[in-house]
């Protein structure tokens, strides 16, 4: 037996807008800008539904139709929900019924992808847990594998689930970790003995999120046929290929007009047709055998860039302090008791946030100039530092009332 | 090459670029010959031939009186022989008459003349030497007029120029833009070629030796120095630039603008300063050069380019290399290649205030932007300037032949 388990991230994060010094203590509104500006969530939810997730779910619905046994796993952020359901809930909808017929599974991570995990762990948990309360509410159960937010991974993380008891959790399948060992295997997360670990196969994920339109590739273009040559090559060492990629890698980052929706629609029954193949959700894929080895990974390993690390999001002096500065007002936040103040906070947690203050390439204009809302890393941690003072000036204000009282 | 100017008798960034370029040129292995208006001594200067169209003193090759467009239509033609009354157009018959008759044994591969002052020369040359002509357009009128109209004789000195060139270099792409818009040149004669700062800039071993008292004094008691430095001309945007620091001013009064240079709008920005209401957190320099320039520019922690139009700005470059955090319109040619820096509309007084203040109040965006953008200069070099030069050459005397 050999399986695919399919795992797609479905993330939007909640922008804040160009936030004017001379708003802070008038205007608290950080994230809504006008329909057509550049930070404008609605505009761009609706872009992105309709150029990936509504024909993909699509697609994915009617392959579920035809083929009872394909099977996917998404892991959805909560800012994507609340996005959804104010401006797309036939989305939701889609989804909730493909769990239904137990096609799909949810992964469990944090409600506003943050990287809560590295500054403060009582917030992780609350995150954590507003998430699998609302997964649980939406879709009728609570996560049984996790993911942290960018697959940011270490052995604290693992120890960390192993101790809340999920059966599995993601991470990347990076050579400089696994040496020799192939990634299509289960293994062990060190010092653990529930939690199973599932590694990406970057590189069999990564010719289709990355590689798959790019005409300097020697291999363009993407045939199903060759592509399935490569995952019953890669099924030599091991029978398990963990393909994780966002799901805008469908309509966003590769275009319809690449071929991306055809590929996928072929790439299904062409793998179900042989016999011994099979898809797998995640917590079947951590059953699927027993673990192999142990691997341990005691700096945290991510799945972005080619240094696989933490630096697209925090290396630069912005970067460190405006996430310093966020989660230095962590518990004062919460003293207010201020429920539409906490949201707020919460909502600048997202790793989208630093993201966009990375200078790392950005003189080579690249993806990260590509993916960002803003003009410039500057200009986006010049508004965020501005949100942090009026959130600062509405924590100072509401002590003051509790003081009163 | 047909020039104005050269350092040390230069008015501006022209003559600072043309000599870089120059020496760049000569060190790929170019026979420069480098015409000037007026005669000095430059025989410090052993890898090109510097030659003089006239007899008359460096100070006299924008006309007897200031560099303004005014004068520039009086003919006093009759006192051709009395410097003093002569204008800058004048002097540029002279160096026409000089390019026509003398220079004998002659023969350029090609003839590359800088900005409107020598473009007529330019068209006299490619004729008589029947070499291309390259113009260089470091800025035009409309860059000068504040993208307004300007002086029509000049206008039509620069189309006639452009229009008779056989290649035209600009400085950016927003001058690659006026110079197509606004006089028609095909996109594909016009090529970009970004400057570069200035080599000896970087090289001499300067170090702030504390002249300015006042303004360390306010620095320790934790102000902000925000500078500007240019000509005080309604190209330069100074006056939004005088709202967006009252704006500023009003939420963090610890902020003090420097404006060093001197022009026309002076008397107006020292009267809009007092009508804000903030004349104290104003300083006024008049017109400085050299150390007390660099003095300017190390002593201040943001560096504004205001201009609502600028072909390139040269000074931007140099208050990078003595660490300032750069603020540029993005109507500056400079803007087009420094990527490390704030940017904005110069209209948007609102959005430059911002900026301000978030420099201001933020040390870690002050540092990125300060340490990343001399990143970026550092990598930009006159000999790049030069091959880039050498290959538009070689496409013209190709065309050519």
């Amino acid at each position: 037996m050999r399986a695919i388990c399919l795992y797609l991230h479905i993330h939007q994060p909640i922008r804040y807008r160009q936030y004017s010094a001379f708003d802070i203590s008038c205007d608290n509104n950080y994230f809504y800008d006008d329909y057509n500006g550049r930070q404008s969530n609605e505009r761009i939810f609706r872009k992105v539904a309709e150029k990936s997730y509504y024909p993909m779910l699509d697609l994915l619905e009617k392959n579920m139709q035809k083929y009872p046994e394909f099977k996917v796993s998404f892991s959805i952020t909560g800012t994507w929900l609340e996005q959804a359901a104010a401006w797309a809930p036939d989305l939701v909808r889609k989804i909730q019924a493909m769990v239904k017929r137990g096609q799909a599974e949810i992964v469990g991570e944090t409600y506003y992808h943050s990287l809560a995990f590295f500054y403060n762990r009582e917030e992780f948990n609350a995150q954590v847990e507003k998430h699998a309360f609302t997964v649980e509410k939406i879709f009728g159960s609570r996560p049984k594998v996790f993911r942290n937010t960018e697959l940011a991974y270490n052995d604290e993380l693992a120890h960390w689930a192993n101790e809340k008891g999920y059966k599995a959790i993601l991470a990347e399948g990076w050579d400089k970790v696994l040496g020799w060992r192939s990634p299509n295997y289960v293994y062990r997360p060190a010092g653990c003995d529930k939690t199973r670990l599932l590694l990406k196969n970057y590189r069999l994920s990564d010719d289709i999120a990355f590689r798959f339109s790019n005409r300097a590739w020697a291999e363009w273009p993407l045939t199903v046929p060759k592509y399935q040559s490569w995952l019953n090559e890669a099924c030599i060492n091991g029978n398990l290929i963990n393909l994780f990629m966002d799901f805008e890698t469908f309509g966003e980052h590769q275009w319809k007009d690449t071929g991306i929706f055809d590929f996928m629609n072929a790439l299904i029954p062409s793998w179900l047709s042989v016999y011994e193949n099979k898809f797998v959700t995640v917590s079947e894929a951590a059953d699927l055998m027993e673990p192999v080895d142990e691997v341990s990974m005691p700096s945290t390993v991510t799945w972005a860039d080619t240094e696989r690390d933490l630096s697209a999001w925090l290396s630069n002096s912005m970067q460190t302090s405006a996430m310093n500065d966020l989660f230095a007002l962590r518990d004062r936040v919460m003293e207010t008791g201020d429920k539409k103040l906490i949201s707020d906070w919460r909502k600048m947690t997202t790793s989208d946030h630093p993201y966009a203050m990375c200078t790392k390439y950005w003189n080579d204009g690249d993806v990260h100039a590509y993916f960002s809302a803003y003009a410039s890393p500057y200009e986006a941690f010049m508004y965020f530092m501005n949100v942090l003072r009026d959130i600062e000036y509405r924590i100072a204000t509401d002590e003051n009332e509790i003081n009163l009282e | 090459m047909l020039g104005w100017e050269l350092p040390p008798h230069n008015s501006g960034g022209l003559g600072v670029a043309c000599i870089n370029m120059a020496h760049a040129l000569a060190r790929e292995g170019a026979d420069i010959d480098f015409v000037i208006p007026y005669e000095a001594d430059y025989s410090n200067i052993d890898y090109m031939h510097v030659i003089s169209a006239t007899h008359l003193d460096p100070i006299y090759r924008y006309g007897g009186g200031a560099y303004e467009s005014a004068r520039i239509e009086e003919k006093i033609i009759e006192d051709k022989y009395h410097p003093e009354k002569m204008s800058i157009r004048d002097v540029q018959m002279l160096y026409c008459d000089f390019i026509k008759t003398h220079m004998m044994d002659f023969k350029p591969d090609v003839i590359h003349a800088h900005d409107w002052l020598t473009y007529e020369a330019g068209i006299l040359a490619k004729k008589r030497f029947k070499a291309p002509l390259i113009a260089h357009v470091h800025a035009t009128e409309f860059d000068r007029a504040g993208m307004n109209y300007g002086n029509p004789l000049i206008h039509e000195i620069e189309y006639e120029g452009l229009m008779m060139a056989d290649e035209i270099i600009a400085v950016s792409e927003s001058t690659k833009r006026i110079i197509h818009e606004k006089y028609h040149i095909p996109l594909s004669k016009i090529s970009v070629v970004y400057n570069s700062l200035d080599e000896d800039y970087c090289k001499s071993d300067y170090t702030y030796s504390h002249d300015y008292r006042y303004i360390d004094a306010m620095k320790s008691a934790g102000y902000t120095v925000v500078s500007t430095v240019g000509r005080f001309t309604i190209q330069k945007g100074l006056k939004f630039m005088m709202h967006a620091a009252a704006r500023a001013v009003a939420k963090n009064p610890k902020l003090l603008f420097v404006f060093a240079g001197d022009g026309e709008e002076l008397p107006e920005l020292i009267e809009l300063a007092a009508e804000l209401g903030i004349s104290k957190n104003v300083i006024f320099t008049g017109f400085i050069r050299g150390k007390k320039l660099r003095d300017i520019y190390a002593i201040s922690d943001i560096f504004v380019m205001s201009s609502v139009s600028e072909p390139f700005g040269l000074t931007a470059l140099e208050a990078a290399h003595h660490g300032d955090a750069l603020i540029l319109t993005k109507q500056s040619g400079v803007s087009e290649v420094v990527w490390s820096a704030m940017k904005y509309d110069f209209w948007d007084e609102k959005k430059l205030a911002d900026e301000i203040l978030a420099i201001a109040q933020n040390p870690a965006l002050r540092e990125s932007l300060r340490d990343n953008a001399k990143n970026e200069y550092s990598k930009m070099s006159w000999n790049q300037v030069a091959k880039k030069c050498l290959k538009i050459y070689n496409k013209s005397i190709k065309h050519k032949r």
